[in-house]
């Protein structure tokens, strides 16, 4: 495996843990997504409890020329609140399944956030003065007697301490019978795309009322439903084409040009199955529960449940790289069906070009470099958060003798589960989100 | 003797699908992945609906009873809540300690 040392090979060190350090974990604490912002300046974090905080990277420090900036808190808000369905007695989850945020055009920042049904529009702004000497109004706010006021002033802007104000400037509602999985922004910076189990829609960011339906899989008679849509993502730069997965193992590539209604796909990507291996499991372990465009576009990643797969755009019929990631699951998949980990929907994220990370069980994360096909396990634990001490790489003996250092298969946690990481656009800085715990890891600078 | 060392060691797939299979025989008996993908559109607290329990009682007069629990893939008006399918309270919303 990927040891320390070496070429090219980032060395990764603890930078910054945030969240409550008791092992007793409020629901709402549960961290359900991770998202830097398109410079990196600013990364974003739902939860289950609806709220949304956002951390800010601290401008570089001359003086401390050995790390990158810290992320501390710069906002922090209620995005979505729990509901009811009164048709179907359902309960409407507050949880934050996805952020995306708008690329930056003015001195505000926009997010795109949603729970299982509606999404909603964020105007994150700064205010740093405030107009003061008002003729009608006291300081304090209230309203002077007029027949008082003998002169008249002009007011002026006045600095004031910096306030962060989180407002919600749309809300996209009422477009989804089943649970939004994915959202995502197109390259055009006007329209964007949300994702249920069934139905792709395709909305303005100006117009709240009206919504597309661009993928409709629902069949005419339920008792045939066969897949559903897992996540869906728009082409990085060609603003007319998106991919969205299935719970099958399939990707399917759309173009809009082609038809209002993409029901039929430009491209199925499926890489054929042995029919020998089959087995009660195969299907469930082969619905992919995340894909990611590389940034170039030309290729995309898939995350299934034991493993990431590389797909070059051109070539259907099978992705061009597998890297397995918990392979040792394999025989332990009765288990993991009875506890329900077999569900589990881990997501991956791309540094870019060459290397990619998607979360384990037992709070490991993993690393797959694309060019030297090296690969590394390492560990999101308070144990290690001394700052710029090389992180130690895990390993999981399957089977056999253990080794020193080494961490057994039956030893693993499967209640640590990193299901979510995001890595900053352009530095070696990556978020790894456990539990209830956000950890920020950077490459060790000299 | 190929066949002999292929029942020998199964795949690990197939082992702990025999493993599951020897657990549960019921498993597997409807079509393919019909009751995770029902299970899935549906996931969501429920609570109880005097609708759903009248149109339940109303289907009842011509089927068996049914347990609790058991039908529970279908929306409305045919799965009768019981006392045990209703829901905790929600804790109240407080601001996250990832900003403490």
């Amino acid at each position: 495996f990927l040891g320390a040392g070496g070429g090219n090979d980032i060395q990764w060190c603890f930078s910054q843990v945030k969240g409550a350090v008791d092992d007793d974990v409020a629901e709402a604490d549960i961290i359900s997504t991770v998202e830097f912002n398109h410079s990196g300046e600013l990364l974003a974090t739902g939860d289950k409890g609806g709220r949304v905080v956002i951390f800010q990277q601290e401008q570089e420090n001359k003086t401390q020329s050995h790390s990158r900036g810290e992320y501390n808190v710069y906002s922090t808000f209620q995005s979505h609140e729990p509901e009811f369905d009164y048709l179907k007695s359902l309960e409407i989850e507050e949880k934050i399944n996805k952020i995306r945020w708008l690329p930056q055009k003015n001195a505000a920042q926009f997010l795109l956030s949603t729970n299982d049904k509606t999404i909603k529009l964020w105007k994150i702004s700064e205010r740093d003065k405030r107009p003061e000497g008002y003729n009608l109004k006291e300081e304090d706010g209230r309203y002077r007697d007029p027949t008082t006021v003998t002169t008249l002033r002009v007011p002026v802007f006045r600095p004031m301490d910096l306030m962060v104000e989180a407002s919600p400037r749309r809300i996209f509602a009422n477009a989804h019978t089943y649970h939004i999985n994915s959202i995502s922004i197109n390259s055009d910076y006007e329209t964007y795309l949300s994702a249920d189990d069934l139905r792709i829609n395709l909305w303005h960011l100006e117009i709240t009322d009206r919504s597309f339906n661009i993928v409709d899989i629902k069949p005419a008679n339920m008792e045939e439903l066969t897949e559903v849509i897992t996540a869906a993502e728009f082409h990085p730069n060609s603003c007319s084409t998106f991919v969205y997965s299935s719970s099958k193992g399939t990707i399917r590539l759309c173009d809009m040009r082609a038809s209002a209604l993409c029901d039929r796909h430009s491209k199925l990507f499926e890489e054929p199955e042995d029919p020998s291996n089959r087995s009660f499991f195969s299907e469930i372990i082969s619905s992919i529960s995340d894909v990611k465009f590389s940034h170039s576009g030309r290729y995309m990643m898939t995350r299934d449940y034991l493993s990431v797969k590389i797909w070059d755009l051109n070539m259907e019929n099978r992705p061009v790289e597998t890297y397995q990631v918990h392979e040792y699951l394999r025989s332990k998949l009765c288990s993991l069906y009875e506890n329900d980990c077999i569900f589990d929907k881990f997501e991956c994220c791309w540094n870019g070009l060459d290397i990619v990370m998607t979360g384990s069980y037992n709070n490991f994360f993993r690393m797959f470099d694309r060019n030297t096909k090296r690969d590394v396990t390492l560990e999101a634990s308070r144990e290690n958060n001394k700052p710029r001490t090389v992180l130690k790489p895990r390993k999981v003996c399957a089977s056999g003798k253990r080794k020193k250092d080494e961490i057994s298969v039956d030893s693993l946690d499967f209640n640590k589960k990193i299901l979510h990481t995001a890595w900053h656009p352009k530095e070696n800085i990556i978020a790894v989100a456990t539990t209830n715990n956000l950890y920020i890891f950077q490459d060790k600078m000299n | 003797q190929d066949t002999q060392e292929k029942e020998k060691t199964l795949p690990p797939e197939r082992a702990e699908e025999a493993k599951l299979k020897a657990k549960y025989p019921n498993l597997g008996q409807k079509p393919g992945g019909s009751d995770f993908l029902m299970k899935r559109l549906q996931k969501g607290q429920k609570y109880f609906d005097s609708g759903d329990y009248n149109m339940a009682k109303a289907k009842m007069k011509n089927k068996q009873l049914p347990s609790a629990g058991s039908d529970k893939n279908l929306v409305t008006g045919d799965h009768i809540p019981t006392p045990q399918d209703l829901p905790q309270r929600k804790s109240s919303l407080v601001t996250s300690k990832l900003a403490g």
